[in-house]
């Protein structure tokens, strides 16, 4: 029978050093918190033990838990991701994290931004469906098959996340630039064949603040947990918008 | 920040970087060559000075980045202009390569 | 400044781009080709002395990289110096008509 100074007790739990934002519009500073490192966590599971272990008074968003809504993007180790389905064994070599609010975006508190912008953006970008159909007419038929709905396809799963804006230069030089997420959605509608508001939405989508201001860096489409790419859709707006060009010069 | 490390954001440093700098040598360039107007003898003056090794170096250097500047911009013609295509990685390493051939050329001829 | 204006300044940076991707290439041979066993006023001048070719050339080349550059800076100018409005478009028209003018300049240097 082994006493109980002689019985092998369970190995130390390794810690994780994390340092996060805290803070508000005026600014802030990072916080050090010592988080116990389980097998197979996410950096969700580490900013939840934060929340209800160790101070209640910090600030994030998560809804889903599972990598279907997006809510609870924000900087890890700087650069943007979604914190349900990033796995500390993925980001943390060297037992340290540092978290951060999604940048690009004013911040609430703490590890919350203010994603207004994003959302007026996207409707600055005309962003959204415009039909000429009612519901007395029949279903109208798009064969998927077509390379305009193949390009719509290939961007319609955008949920709004935010992580492609906060991953962009440009927005970060270009307070007015309506960014990849917005542009994206944008060229979703182009390629619809059922929408309307084609025009308008060329129109909105040109210039110094639109698709011409990117430059290609493909930050976005390095960073879109969908696996989208915004930098093609853009490019198709470059295209799309010749005829806004041909204009210009015809006006000149 | 780390949302900087993959071939398309070095792509646009490169042209970028090169495109300034090409920008800035421009009128060095076409003042030198416009001593011309004072005859033979002055345009041979100014490249005799062009024969210090620093400025052999920095000619190279130039080279090179007209070539880069070149290659980059072709790389976004592409990109902009055909229909999309998911090779652009393949795109930016023969920008790269067509720079780095164009350079040692020159510095052979050199 | 209109979008329009905008789109129109993006796509003479693109056209400008073209027409320099030729010139650049001809450029590049013949600095290779030229800079062999040394260079010298009197091959160069040999070269492109009277020459309505090479003048022309040269001018083409001369005004499409002023245009292409002076946009370029302007956007430079905006992205990474904040310098945006009536000051950055009085400033990419100088620098584009500094560049015109001193690139001329040598272009008739070296032809007439």
């Amino acid at each position: 029978m082994t006493t109980a100074s002689e019985k092998p007790g369970p190995a130390p739990v390794p810690t994780l050093r994390v340092a996060v934002w805290r803070g508000g519009a005026e600014g802030g500073r990072y916080q050090a918190f010592d988080v116990p490192r389980l097998p197979s966590q996410t950096v969700l599971d580490v900013v939840t033990h934060i929340q209800r272990h160790l101070d209640p008074t910090l600030s994030y968003r998560f809804a889903c838990r599972v990598g279907m809504c997006g809510s609870c993007a924000m900087m890890v180790n700087g650069a943007p991701r979604w914190t349900c389905r990033t796995h500390v064994d993925n980001v943390a070599a060297d037992a340290a994290l540092e978290l951060a609010p999604l940048a690009n975006l004013p911040v609430v508190k703490d590890l919350v931004a203010d994603m207004g912008e994003f959302f007026e953006k996207w409707a600055r970008a005309q962003g959204h469906f415009k039909g000429a159909a009612t519901r007395a007419e029949p279903f109208a038929v798009v064969d998927p098959a077509t390379a305009a709905r193949r390009e719509a396809d290939a961007g319609i799963e955008c949920i709004g996340c935010g992580v492609c804006y906060a991953a962009c230069d440009i927005v970060a030089w270009n307070r007015d630039y309506l960014g990849p997420a917005a542009l994206n959605r944008a060229w979703t509608l182009v390629n619809d064949v059922r929408d309307t508001a084609r025009e308008e939405r060329l129109e909105a989508v040109a210039g110094d603040a639109g698709c011409h201001s990117c430059h290609t860096l493909m930050s976005c489409t390095e960073h879109c947990p969908k696996k989208l790419s915004p930098t093609r859709a853009i490019s198709g707006l470059k295209r799309a918008t010749w005829s806004l060009a041909i204009a210009a010069v015809e006006e000149a | 920040m780390k949302t900087r490390g993959h071939t398309a954001y070095w792509a646009f440093v490169v042209h970028r970087v090169s495109g300034v700098a090409l920008a800035l040598f421009l009128p060095a360039h076409f003042w030198l060559l416009g001593s011309a107007l004072q005859g033979e003898a002055a345009l041979d003056a100014q490249l005799r000075w062009t024969e210090q090794p620093l400025v052999i170096a920095g000619e190279w250097i130039l080279v090179m980045l007209l070539s880069a500047h070149l290659a980059g911009g072709l790389r976004l013609l592409a990109l902009e202009l055909l229909p999309w295509r998911n090779w652009q990685k393949t795109l930016a390493t023969l920008g790269a390569a067509f720079a780095l051939i164009a350079g040692l050329a020159f510095a052979l001829a050199r | 400044m209109s979008r329009r204006r905008e789109v129109m300044l993006w796509t003479a940076q693109r056209a400008t781009a073209v027409v320099l991707a030729v010139c650049v290439v001809v450029h590049l041979v013949t600095i290779i080709y030229a800079v062999r066993g040394g260079l010298t006023a009197a091959e160069i001048l040999a070269r492109t002395r009277g020459s309505i070719a090479w003048g022309t050339f040269y001018s083409v080349f001369v005004i499409a990289a002023a245009v292409h550059g002076a946009i370029g800076l302007r956007t430079v100018a905006a992205e990474w110096l904040g310098i945006r409005g009536d000051v950055a478009e009085v400033g990419m028209s100088l620098a584009g008509l500094l560049l015109t003018i001193v690139g001329l300049r040598a272009v008739a240097a070296v032809v007439a």
